[in-house]
């Protein structure tokens, strides 16, 4: 009895801690990206708001949160208010089973540094992140406007074209570990990290990420200067707040995956763990950041026949290839 | 088709290690000096006696595009015409340089001043005596 109450109260303390500290680096996230491409553009970002721009999310969340908020006339109202939620609950919650450092003991208790370990890690993710495909298409749908329609059936056909093959990319990794838990994937990279196993597998999971959550050079349904803002246009307040940090977070969860699958989880010499953990990610997110402020778009079609054409063949060769690996070895 | 993508990566990271050179200009605190023919606020000249050279023809409100020149003429003592009033709505200004150009007496001219903004609707008809400045002691 008193062993499921600790075990309760330490799981609600680290929901408490990785949630919190995920909102404070969405938010900052914000500041970083704006903060990057400007210097990357040989300009600077923010810089009146606070000492170079540092308060800048906050004025912008408060700014977000005194707006008038509008639901359209004819607008489904339930789904309108739902959609942003939709969206931004399955990518907070894909966070809950990556494993940020090692088992750690405080008072002679051993705790994982994650929130639960799922022996389907992987399936997990995968399946929360499709949930949020739903809420970009009810967004648009529910707006009653026909270009926030497009917009959103565009998003959502580029999201679940690339989830294929970024599942497939990650087969090969399962293959190698034996396991879809991700703390044993972790474990099992004690040697090599898998990107030099996988080297094929790791760029085409690379590329399914940046366009599995809608970013440069993939960006296309969500871009301002075609379909005014695609799916999100009738959003105002907090709901298009909303909207955006499940972008972020959808950014976060993708590349904390690709750091515990690729580049050895939270795995290093000298410093404690979830360090190493978080260096990884920002040099991740970093990687995106860049890709943003260096390439135009992608016209949809190019990306549509490039995610079918191209990555998904690719995936499957790579499957096929490390198959024909582990049993040749 | 990789080198350009990664000739690309590498500008974008060259000019992230280098975040001091940036072209923008911090506004307040770093103004810009335009060119020297650059057309700004106007200004009405004087001679070397301190006279007005404005005699009020009208040329300037006749050419001007956007209709915004208003004046009304006068004699002074001695006879020689002036303008009573002149007015410039700011708002309806283009700042097209007609004025500067047909003016026969090379009275008015085109100045380097842009910050021109208010809040207050009704600052914006500049009038001779209050805004076309200076008239006191310039040539």
């Amino acid at each position: 009895m008193i062993e499921t109450l600790i075990f309760l109260v330490l799981t609600i303390i680290k929901i408490g801690v990785v949630v919190g500290v995920l909102l404070l680096i969405i938010a900052y996230l914000m500041w970083v990206e704006r903060k990057v491409i400007a210097h990357m553009q040989v300009r600077l970002g923010p810089m009146r708001v606070g000492w170079h721009g540092l308060l800048q999310p906050i004025a912008d969340g408060l700014k977000l949160i005194f707006k008038e908020d509008i639901i359209p006339t004819h607008a489904s109202k339930v789904v309108f208010v739902l959609a942003p939620v939709i969206a931004t609950v399955p990518a907070l919650m894909a966070i809950a089973v990556i494993p940020f450092g090692d088992t750690i003991s405080i008072f002679g208790k051993s705790i994982d540094m994650v929130i639960t370990d799922v022996n389907i890690g992987i399936l997990f993710i995968l399946a929360v992140t499709s949930v949020g495909v739903y809420g970009v298409i009810l967004g648009g749908w529910s707006s009653n406007n026909k270009y926030s329609l497009l917009g959103a059936l565009r998003s959502s056909a580029q999201m679940i074209s690339y989830e294929l093959s970024l599942g497939l990319s990650l087969i090969g990794v399962i293959m190698i570990s034996q396991s879809l838990s991700l703390v044993d994937i972790v474990d099992s990279q004690a040697k090599y990290w898998f990107v030099i196993l996988q080297p094929l597998g790791f760029l085409i999971y690379a590329v399914s990420a940046i366009a599995e959550t809608n970013r440069c050079p993939f960006d296309l349904p969500e871009a301002e200067t075609e379909l005014v803002a695609g799916f999100h246009t009738e959003y105002s307040s907090m709901k298009f707040a909303l909207f955006f940090m499940a972008e972020y977070a959808n950014i976060i969860t993708v590349s904390a995956v690709a750091v515990t699958f690729f580049f050895g989880g939270w795995r290093g010499p000298y410093l404690p763990p979830v360090v190493w953990f978080l260096i990884k990610m920002a040099l991740c997110i970093f990687f995106f950041i860049w890709l943003r402020s260096t390439y135009p778009r992608f016209r949809y079609d190019q990306l549509m026949k490039f995610g079918w054409k191209i990555l998904l063949p690719v995936a499957l060769l790579n499957i096929l290839i490390t198959g024909l690996v582990i049993i040749l070895l | 088709m990789i080198r350009p993508l990664i000739q690309g990566l590498a500008l974008t990271l060259k000019h992230f290690l280098n975040p001091f050179k940036v072209v923008t200009m911090q506004y307040p605190d770093e103004k810009w000096t335009p060119y020297p023919r650059f057309r700004g606020l106007h200004e009405l000249q004087r001679d070397e006696n301190g006279k007005e050279k404005c005699v009020a023809c009208g040329l300037c409100s006749t050419v001007c595009p956007a209709e915004c020149i208003e004046l009304e003429g006068d004699e002074n003592k001695k006879g020689e015409r002036f303008a009573k009033t002149y007015e410039i709505n700011m708002l309806r200004c283009i700042f097209c340089g007609y004025c500067e150009e047909v003016c026969p007496e090379e009275a008015i001219f085109l100045r380097q001043d842009y910050e021109l903004a208010s809040e207050n609707g009704k600052d914006h008809i500049y009038n001779k005596n209050k805004l076309l400045v200076p008239l006191k002691k310039k040539k």
